[in-house]
């Protein structure tokens, strides 16, 4: 038996409203808003956003795998899902894979994590899946594309079983990017919606539904990724389900995720599912997957874990496209690179991706970046590793115009943090308003992309406002 | 007997004018101190035994020869210092090592620093943790000031009045960067750099150079200022953290640095009580926040009450303790390796009764106290007339 043990979703805090993008190019807006990854955000650091909140409460020991899924890894050539290894501190005699190539990803991934669990290759997988898709300017893309992450985890055991994968093929040319296309392309969508969404989900559904002997009455919660909402409901109606019975895309607050868009959907449908529940799900790209999430218990609720809904709720507008515009990079800016190196990266990275400080044994004192003699007590290696805390509050800071020898109109919020526990981190501040900050101010710790030194992606931690707090 | 006190002299002092100085290089700047000091003790550069040349980034220069090159003087022992901005004093520092145990007669010790080569926004950007970063050099001190603001209710006004009295002394000196005066009104309009500091709360970025000679006091008896010259009453260092963002416990309120390295220079001078006996001081006000933290570090006040006692006008000229009577770092600006040497240029001509703007009435003892770094290094050295 397959299981979700745990799962979880991350959105990043900034939305822009769909209005505001067509008025800064003049053509027609659709209704709602969608979700705009910050300019240090990756799918690596939302993954792992996602990937902390399903790992809440659950042993890293216990992990033996992960997959990462997304069309828009940070990286073509090293692996994404080691980085995600690396942040949740997970052993190192485990398997790390990334899955790419098609928003279908998820749950191409989801299928090999059971087949791993089921062949016995395996006891727990987790699943991240992120994107955040480039969009062509002056093109109805930009309202469209989402950004979010999501994560699961399967294993031997859990409040809902997973099982009846099917699957098919398709080769029909949907949205697409060659491997030097800047932008997401499409042809016209009806030949796609007409001859691969509308055949493959299908097909891959009705298969399912026939080897689980499904009426669409069983059905709960048609789980059913989707480009296009109006291909969607006629996707239910297809499968003969009612509208009610189709789980939210979220294209109206959110947009279109891509690859983590089925998982994210079906976490917000087990965020409102009860013991006895069945929900298909069924994702596409390429080719369809379907397969059944039966909900026998209630999962347990694990203090200071998020929903998707407080992801979806606890948002920032941003006031023009020129902000997306800045986050996604798509003018040219001289920006600082400062100095870094694969020798450092690779040797701190314990104390760097899994944040691990020191806490001596004579004194007590919790400090960091860890060293060989103690600050407080000044004795020599009596220190043990310990995990700062993800929490903590403003002793002070600075706003501070002055970065890389240039002076920004915007300032970096640098802050040093008390750490519950102990402990103090200095770290810049993002996701917040800089008028904001205060002395006291409650804090939680997020990882990100800070720059390019040495031409790799350099991640840290930054610090936050409390999301939803 | 530990210590140097009364066993080093200083024979002669020279400075160039600090300020952008962009037509004129490092050579310039440095042989233009060398030689105004070498002049003042009326010596030649063959006279130079031994030179200690404080600078602090590589780009302005590495090794002894940063010195040698531009003096052509080769073949002597040279040593390049780098301590952060105690850079220039820590030259100074081992000059008096050098004299007062015997192993030279007449040495050098300068700081030269060609900062504006590399740009103007703030200072240069040299290695540094590549994710582990600090922040910029206005920030470092912007933190003690949120916490100050915080604790002690200190506001930007409260900062102002420090660039006010520095700039109205600085108006006095003709080698000071900046010679106008300014209001609190001007430091409270100006653009925030890291908050609570505006741009004119910091110091400004500079060019300059400053040389001392260095002796023992017999041998200064027979130079040229054998009638007045100064001797060292006391030089400290202290090295604190450098990461003092990271210090579990660290209350921003003032810096250990100071604290120890006054400690030590009081100690090595005799002094029990700063605020009467030292007549006036020269200290590091790399920031309007720093200059009021120092006076609290070196003990010339309550450190909460130090911002009431400039608005009380006890740091002026012609107050109980003038504080920076050359116009400080806020005036000059900061080119880094050289400005302990200039502190200590302006201590020792105070002294002499001619300094060459603001004249503080009948010195006794001057201080001089640089601190650099997160606040991590820090040099103080007490000048007194020999007689």
């Amino acid at each position: 038996m397959v299981a979700i043990a745990s799962y979880g979703a991350y959105i990043p805090i900034y939305r822009l409203g769909r209005q505001e993008m067509a008025q800064a190019w003049g053509i027609p807006g659709v209704p709602g808003e969608r979700s705009v990854a910050n300019a240090d955000e990756d799918s690596i650091t939302m993954g792992i956003a996602a990937a902390f909140e399903c790992m809440a409460g659950i042993d890293p020991a216990s992990i033996d795998g992960v997959y990462f899924a997304s069309t828009t890894p940070p990286y073509t050539e090293k692996q994404c899902a080691s980085v995600v290894a690396g942040a949740l501190d997970l052993r190192q005699d485990i398997f790390t894979a990334d899955f790419t190539d098609s928003v279908r990803a998820a749950s191409v991934a989801m299928r090999a994590a059971y087949d791993a669990i089921e062949s016995g290759s395996a006891k727990s997988v987790l699943v991240v899946a992120a994107d955040n898709r480039p969009a062509e300017p002056e093109t109805m893309w930009e309202q469209l594309l989402g950004d979010g992450a999501a994560a699961f985890l399967l294993s031997k055991e859990g409040p809902a079983t997973v099982r009846g994968f099917q699957s098919v093929t398709s080769e029909v040319i949907g949205p697409w990017r060659r491997s030097d296309d800047r932008y997401v392309r499409a042809f016209e969508p009806k030949l796609d919606t007409k001859y691969g969404y509308m055949v493959s989900m299908v097909a891959a559904a009705k298969a399912l539904a026939e080897k689980e002997s499904l009426g669409p009455k069983d059905i709960s919660k048609g789980v059913f990724s989707a480009g296009d909402p109006r291909a969607h409901a006629v996707l239910g109606r297809q499968l003969g389900l009612e509208m009610p019975q189709l789980q939210d895309t979220g294209f109206l607050l959110l947009g279109n995720t891509g690859t983590p868009q089925v998982l994210m959907m079906l976490a917000a449908a087990l965020d409102m599912a009860k013991a006895g529940d069945k929900l298909l799900v069924a994702n596409y790209g390429d080719g369809a997957d379907a397969f059944l999430v039966e909900v026998n218990d209630a999962f347990p609720t694990v203090a200071g874990k998020r929903p998707l809904q407080t992801y979806l709720m606890n948002k920032r507008m941003l006031p023009n496209y020129n902000a997306y515009a800045s986050f996604r990079k798509l003018m040219d800016r001289d920006r600082y690179v400062p100095p870094s190196s694969p020798v450092t990266y690779w040797r701190d990275s314990k104390m760097e991706l899994a944040l691990y400080g020191s806490r001596c044994r004579k004194c007590g004192t919790v400090q960091y970046p860890p060293p060989r003699v103690c600050v407080e007590c000044g004795t020599k290696d009596e220190l043990d590793d310990v995990q700062l805390a993800r929490k903590g509050t403003v002793f002070t800071f600075t706003l501070d115009h002055l970065v890389g020898g240039e002076y920004l109109s915007t300032p970096v919020p640098r802050i040093v943090i008390e750490l519950e526990g102990g402990g103090r981190i200095f770290l810049q501040m993002t996701d917040c308003d800089p008028k904001e900050v205060s002395i006291g101010m409650p804090l939680e710790l997020t990882l990100r992309r800070l720059h390019e030194g040495a031409g790799f992606h350099n991640y840290y931690w930054k610090c936050q406002p409390v999301r939803g707090g | 007997m530990p210590g140097i006190k009364d066993r080093v002299a200083i024979a002669g002092v020279g400075c160039t004018k600090f300020g952008e100085i962009w037509e004129k290089d490092q050579e310039d700047l440095l042989v233009e101190a060398v030689y105004e000091a070498l002049d003042d003790a009326g010596i030649t550069p063959q006279d130079i035994e031994a030179a200690w040349v404080g600078v602090m980034y590589s780009f302005t220069g590495m090794s002894g020869g940063t010195f040698a090159e531009p003096m052509k003087l080769f073949g002597k022992p040279v040593t390049r210092v780098e301590n952060f901005c105690a850079s220039g004093m820590d030259a100074f520092r081992n000059a008096c090592f050098a004299v007062a145990a015997g192993v030279y007669d007449i040495v050098v010790a300068c700081g030269v620093e060609k900062l504006l080569d590399q740009g103007s926004s703030g200072l240069p950007m040299e290695g540094g943790h590549p994710v582990m970063g600090g922040t910029s050099a206005p920030g470092m001190f912007a933190l003690a000031a949120t916490r100050a603001f915080h604790e002690w209710g200190w506001t930007k006004e409260d900062l102002a009045h420090v660039a006010v009295k520095n700039h109205k002394n600085g108006v006095a000196h003709p080698k000071a960067h900046f010679r106008r005066a300014i209001t609190v009104d001007d430091v409270l309009k100006a653009p925030m750099i890291a908050s609570p500091l505006g741009r004119f709360d910091c110091c400004a970025m500079s060019d300059g150079a400053a040389a001392l000679v260095v002796t023992r006091p017999e041998i200064a008896k027979t130079m040229k200022h054998k009638d007045d010259y100064v001797v060292a009453k006391a030089n400290a260092l202290a090295v604190d953290s450098t990461f003092p963002m990271w210090r579990p416990g660290f209350n921003w309120l003032g810096f250990p640095a100071t604290k120890k390295a006054a400690a030590m220079a009081y100690e090595e001078a005799g002094i029990k009580d700063p605020r009467k006996e030292i007549s006036f001081a020269e200290v590091h006000d790399c920031f309007t926040i720093t200059e009021l933290l120092n006076m609290g570090d070196l003990g010339f006040v309550d450190p909460s009450k130090a911002a009431e006692a400039v608005r009380d006008g006890m740091t002026e000229v012609e107050g109980d303790i003038p504080v920076n009577p050359s116009g400080g770092l806020k005036c000059f600006g900061h080119p880094i390796g050289a400005t302990g040497c200039r502190m200590l240029y302006e201590v020792t001509k105070q002294l002499q009764g001619r300094a060459d703007g603001m004249q503080v009435k009948d010195p006794v003892l001057g201080m001089a106290h640089n601190l650099g770094g997160p606040a991590s290094v820090c040099s103080v050295t007490i000048l007194g007339r020999h007689d």
